[in-house]
C-alpha cells in the first residue's frame, strides 16, 4: 500500500483558478425568440461566468434577429470557454469578442435624478452642459438628465451629483459595436 | 397539398417519418390526446414505464444500443420533473434523446393550474435545447428540428414541450425538411485537413504515444470503432478508453491497456503520465480521468479530436485541436498515414512496449481469491466466461459493481455496454437494459447491478415483466452502499455513515412477486451453476449474488493525486499498512 499517498478530504481535485482576469465585451447575435434571455443568463449562472452588464434589443426585425451586448470579467482562459459556450446554444448566430478585436465603440445611456435648491441647481446645470447631459424633465425642485457616454463618464457624472442632491439612476448596460466598415 | 390533422396526430406522425419504432412513457392528463393518437396506429410500440425516470434511461440504453434517437412521451408537471434525472444523464454522456412533455393549455400557462410546471425552465439547462410550441404551425417543424438536434453534432437530449390545446388543435403536417441548412445550428463534422496532416506528422515521430478514446467515438457510429482498429494497428500505438468508450476497441486486442482514470488499470494511466503523444479521440478529460491537473501527463504533446468545440482546451490545454466527427478524423488519419509511410514502426516503439509490459507485469486487478466467499470480481469474471460466446449488452448501475464490471467483462464490439458515466445515476442500469431489450428481443442483456442502485428503480422489473423482456438483473449484493464504504473508509476513518443497506428485501421473492425468476447464490461453488440457471431462463431474473462486504474497489487515483500515484491492490485495509512491493512499484 501507498502510505505516502495521505489523501485529500475531497472526491474532487481542488484548485484555484489563479489567472489574472480580464473585462471582456462580447456581443451575441441570437433568435429573438421567447426564453432566449434565460437561456444566456441561464448558461452564466450555471457555469459560474460574471455578467458584469446585459443589454437586449431587437436589431434586425425581419430576420427576427437581437443582439445581446454582454460585458464580462474572466481569465483568457475562462473567457475562450464563455464565447464557445454561447456558440453552443441552438439559437445563437455568431459571438463576438469586441474586446479581443479591438477597441469597439462602446456607449451607456443613463437617466439622472437629481434634487435641489439655490447654488446647487446652478452647479448642477452646469455640470450637465459640461458633460452634455440633456435635461428631459425639470421641475423647480429636481431635473431628470439624459446622459450617453461611456461608462466611466456616466460614473463621473453621478460621482459628482451625489453632493449636489442626487436621488437615483436609472441605466441602461452597455451597447458594442466594432469600429470600420464591416458587419459581426 | 399538406394533410390536415391534429396537433396529437401530427407528433406521432413525426415520430413514424422519423423512423421511430419504440418509445417509452407514461400517460397523463396533459398527453391524453398523444395517448389517443397512439392507440389508433400500430407502427410505433409504446411501453408503459412505471416512472418516468425509468423511461429516460430506457430510452437512453434504447439510443446507446442502437444508435438510433432515443423517445421518451410524459405528462405534465410530475411526469417532466420526473425526467429531469434522465435527460441531465442524457445530457452529460451525450445521449440522443427525444422527450416529448405534454403542458397545461397555453390559456393557463403561468397560472399554478393542475400538474402545471414551467417544463422549460426547468429544463432548459439540462437539455441541449427545448421548445414550448404555442402555435400548431410550428408543431411539424419543431419535431423535426428536435430529432435532427439530438442526433446530431454532439447528440444530446431535446425536450419539446405541447400544450394540451395545442394537441387538439388542427393544422397543416408538412414531411421532414432538409434541415443541414439550419440558420444558426451548424455543428462541424469534417475535420480541418492540415491539422489532421499535422496530427499524423506527430504520430509519425512519437516514441511514446497512446490512443486515449472516449464515447465519441461510439456515437459516431460502429464504423467509428472499425477505423480506430484499423488506425491502431497500422500505427502500433497502445489503446486506452474512458468508461464511456469501452468497446469501440476489443478488450482481446494486444494494443489495449484497459481502461484509465480512477479505478483505470496501472499500466493505462502509467502510460498516460509518461506518454510523449496524448491522442484523445472523442474523450473530454473529464475530472474521473486527469486525477491532478497540474500532474496530468506533463511531458505529452497533447492532440484532441471532439465534435463539440467548447471540449478544447476547458480542463486540459492541448497543442492541436481537431473539431469535428470522430469517424471522419480516424478515416483521414488511416488515408493520410498511408500516404506518408508503409514502414512498420515497431522497432521504434519497442522500448515504449517493454516498458508498458513491465507495468503490465504489475497486474494491477489482482484479487485475492477465496473459497468461502463471492469475490465480487470473481463474480464478474464468471459471468464474462458464461456469456462469452453470446450476443451480450451489459447496462450497470452506479458504484463499485460498475467499475468491477467495466474492470473484468471485456468488451469486444461497440454499443454492447451502457453505463452512466458523466452523472454517475445510481437506478440507471435495470431500465437501461429493458430499453436494450427492447431493441434487441434476442439478444441477451444484463444489468450487472448493485443491491443499493437496483431498489432506486427495481419497479421497472414489473416493465420487463409485462413486454416479455427477459433482462437479466446481475445483483452483487454486498449490503453497502459499497461505493460510499469505501470512500468513507478512505475518508473519513471507516465511519459508516448511512451506507449500510438496512432492511433489505428478499429479492427471490421480490422477483417472485413480480411474475419473475429469483436466484441466490453464496456459494463459490455454486456460482457457475447458477449463473447458468439465470441464462437459461426464458424470463427477467433476479439474481441475488451475495459477495463479500468490505471489498474495495481497486486499482484507485485517490482524489487529488496523479496518475502516477495510484493505490494498487494488495491484501491490506485502504490507507494502513504498507505493502512494500506495491510501494516499489509506484
Amino acid at each position: 500500500m501507498n502510505a505516502h499517498l495521505q489523501p485529500s478530504g475531497s472526491a474532487y481535485f481542488l484548485t484555484k483558478d489563479t489567472n489574472a482576469v480580464e473585462r471582456h465585451t462580447l456581443s451575441v447575435l441570437v433568435d429573438n425568440e421567447p426564453g432566449i434571455l434565460a437561456r444566456i443568463a441561464g448558461l452564466f449562472s450555471a457555469r459560474g461566468f460574471n455578467i458584469d452588464s446585459l443589454t437586449v434589443s431587437e436589431t434586425e426585425h425581419e430576420q427576427g434577429l437581437s443582439r445581446i451586448t454582454v460585458v464580462t470579467v474572466a481569465s483568457p482562459k475562462v473567457l475562450t470557454q464563455i464565447k464557445l459556450q454561447l456558440e453552443r446554444l441552438v439559437p445563437v448566430h455568431k459571438v463576438h469578442d469586441l474586446t479581443a478585436e479591438g477597441n469597439p465603440l462602446e456607449r451607456e445611456l443613463a437617466l439622472v435624478k437629481v434634487a435641489g435648491k439655490g447654488e446647487n441647481r446652478v452647479e448642477t446645470l452646469r455640470l450637465a452642459d459640461a458633460f452634455r447631459a440633456q435635461v428631459v424633465d425639470a421641475s423647480t425642485e429636481s431635473f431628470v438628465f439624459e446622459i450617453t457616454g461611456k461608462a466611466s463618464k456616466i460614473e463621473q457624472f453621478i460621482a459628482l451629483m451625489v453632493p449636489l442632491g442626487l436621488v437615483e439612476v436609472v441605466r441602461t448596460g452597455l451597447a458594442a459595436i466594432s469600429r470600420g466598415p464591416d458587419r459581426m | 397539398m399538406a394533410e390536415k390533422m391534429t396537433g396529437a396526430e401530427m407528433v406521432i406522425q413525426a415520430l413514424q417519418d422519423q423512423g421511430v419504432e419504440h418509445m417509452f412513457g407514461y400517460p397523463g392528463g396533459a398527453v391524453l390526446p398523444m395517448y389517443d393518437a397512439i392507440f389508433q396506429q400500430d407502427k410505433i410500440e409504446h411501453i408503459l414505464v412505471r416512472h418516468e425516470q425509468g423511461a429516460t434511461h430506457m430510452a437512453e440504453g434504447y439510443a446507446r444500443s442502437t444508435g438510433k434517437v432515443g423517445v421518451v412521451l410524459v405528462t405534465s408537471g410530475p411526469g417532466a420533473t420526473n425526467a429531469v434525472t434522465g435527460l441531465t444523464d442524457a445530457l452529460l454522456d451525450s445521449i440522443p434523446m427525444v422527450c416529448i412533455t405534454g403542458q397545461v393549455p397555453t390559456s393557463l400557462i403561468g397560472s399554478d393550474a393542475f400538474q402545471e410546471c414551467d417544463t422549460v425552465g426547468i429544463t432548459r439547462n439540462c437539455t441541449k435545447h427545448n421548445y414550448l410550441v404555442k402555435r400548431i404551425e410550428d408543431l411539424p417543424r419543431i419535431m423535426h428540428e428536435a430529432f435532427y438536434i439530438a442526433g446530431s453534432g454532439r447528440p444530446g437530449p431535446v425536450v419539446v414541450d405541447i400544450p394540451k390545446d395545442v394537441q387538439f388543435a388542427v393544422g397543416e403536417y408538412s414531411k421532414p425538411a432538409n434541415l443541414t441548412s439550419h440558420k444558426s445550428y451548424h455543428p462541424q463534422l469534417e475535420g480541418d485537413l492540415a491539422s489532421i496532416e499535422a496530427a499524423v506528422d506527430y504520430m509519425l515521430r512519437a516514441r511514446r504515444p497512446i490512443f486515449y478514446t472516449g464515447g465519441g467515438i461510439i456515437n459516431a457510429g460502429p464504423e467509428a470503432s472499425e477505423n480506430l482498429r484499423e488506425l491502431a494497428e497500422l500505427t502500433g500505438f497502445p489503446v486506452t478508453s474512458t468508461l464511456m468508450g469501452l468497446g469501440a476497441f476489443p478488450a482481446s486486442n494486444k494494443q489495449w491497456m484497459g481502461m484509465l482514470g480512477m479505478h483505470g488499470r496501472y499500466e493505462a494511466n502509467m502510460a498516460m503520465h509518461d506518454c510523449d503523444l496524448m491522442i484523445n479521440i472523442g474523450a473530454r478529460f473529464d475530472d474521473r480521468i486527469t486525477g491532478r491537473l497540474d500532474a496530468f501527463s506533463p511531458n505529452s504533446t497533447k492532440i484532441h479530436v471532439d465534435i463539440d468545440p467548447s471540449s478544447i482546451n476547458k480542463t486540459v490545454m492541448v497543442d492541436l485541436p481537431i473539431i469535428g466527427d470522430c469517424n471522419h478524423v480516424l478515416e483521414e488519419m488511416i488515408r493520410i498515414w498511408r500516404t506518408k509511410t508503409n514502414e512498420s514502426r515497431e522497432a521504434a516503439l519497442a522500448p515504449w512496449w517493454e516498458q508498458i509490459d513491465k507495468w503490465r507485469a504489475v497486474n494491477s486487478l489482482q484479487y485475492k481469491p477465496s473459497k468461502d466467499v463471492i469475490k465480487p470480481q470473481f463474480a464478474i469474471e464468471r459471468l464474462a466466461a458464461a456469456t462469452k460466446d453470446r450476443d451480450v449488452y451489459i447496462t450497470t448501475e452506479v458504484g463499485q459493481h460498475q467499475m468491477w464490471a467495466a474492470q473484468y467483462f471485456p468488451f469486444e464490439k461497440p454499443n454492447h455496454w451502457m453505463t452512466s458515466g458523466g452523472l454517475g445515476t445510481m437506478g440507471y442500469g435495470l431500465p437501461a437494459a429493458v430499453g436494450v431489450q427492447v431493441a434487441h428481443r434476442d439478444a441477451l442483456v444484463i444489468d450487472i447491478a448493485g443491491e443499493a442502485s437496483v431498489q432506486m428503480t427495481m419497479q421497472e422489473f414489473s416493465t420487463a415483466i409485462q413486454y416479455h423482456l427477459p433482462i437479466k438483473v446481475f445483483i452483487l449484493n454486498n449490503e453497502y452502499m459499497g461505493m460510499v464504504r469505501q470512500w468513507q473508509e478512505l475518508l473519513h476513518g471507516g465511519r459508516y455513515s448511512s451506507s449500510y443497506s438496512e432492511s433489505l428485501p428478499d429479492f427471490v421473492k421480490l422477483a417472485e412477486a413480480f411474475g419473475g425468476k429469483g436466484i441466490r447464490c453464496e456459494d463459490p461453488a455454486n456460482l457457475d451453476a447458477a449463473i447458468q440457471e439465470m441464462l437459461d431462463y426464458d424470463g427477467p431474473v433476479l439474481f441475488d449474488c451475495r459477495v463479500s462486504k468490505e471489498e474495495n474497489c481497486l486499482p484507485m487515483i485517490p482524489s487529488g493525486k496523479a496518475h502516477n500515484e495510484m493505490i494498487l491492490p494488495d491484501t491490506a485495509d485502504i490507507g494502513n499498512i504498507i505493502d512494500e512491493e506495491g510501494k516499489m512499484l509506484v
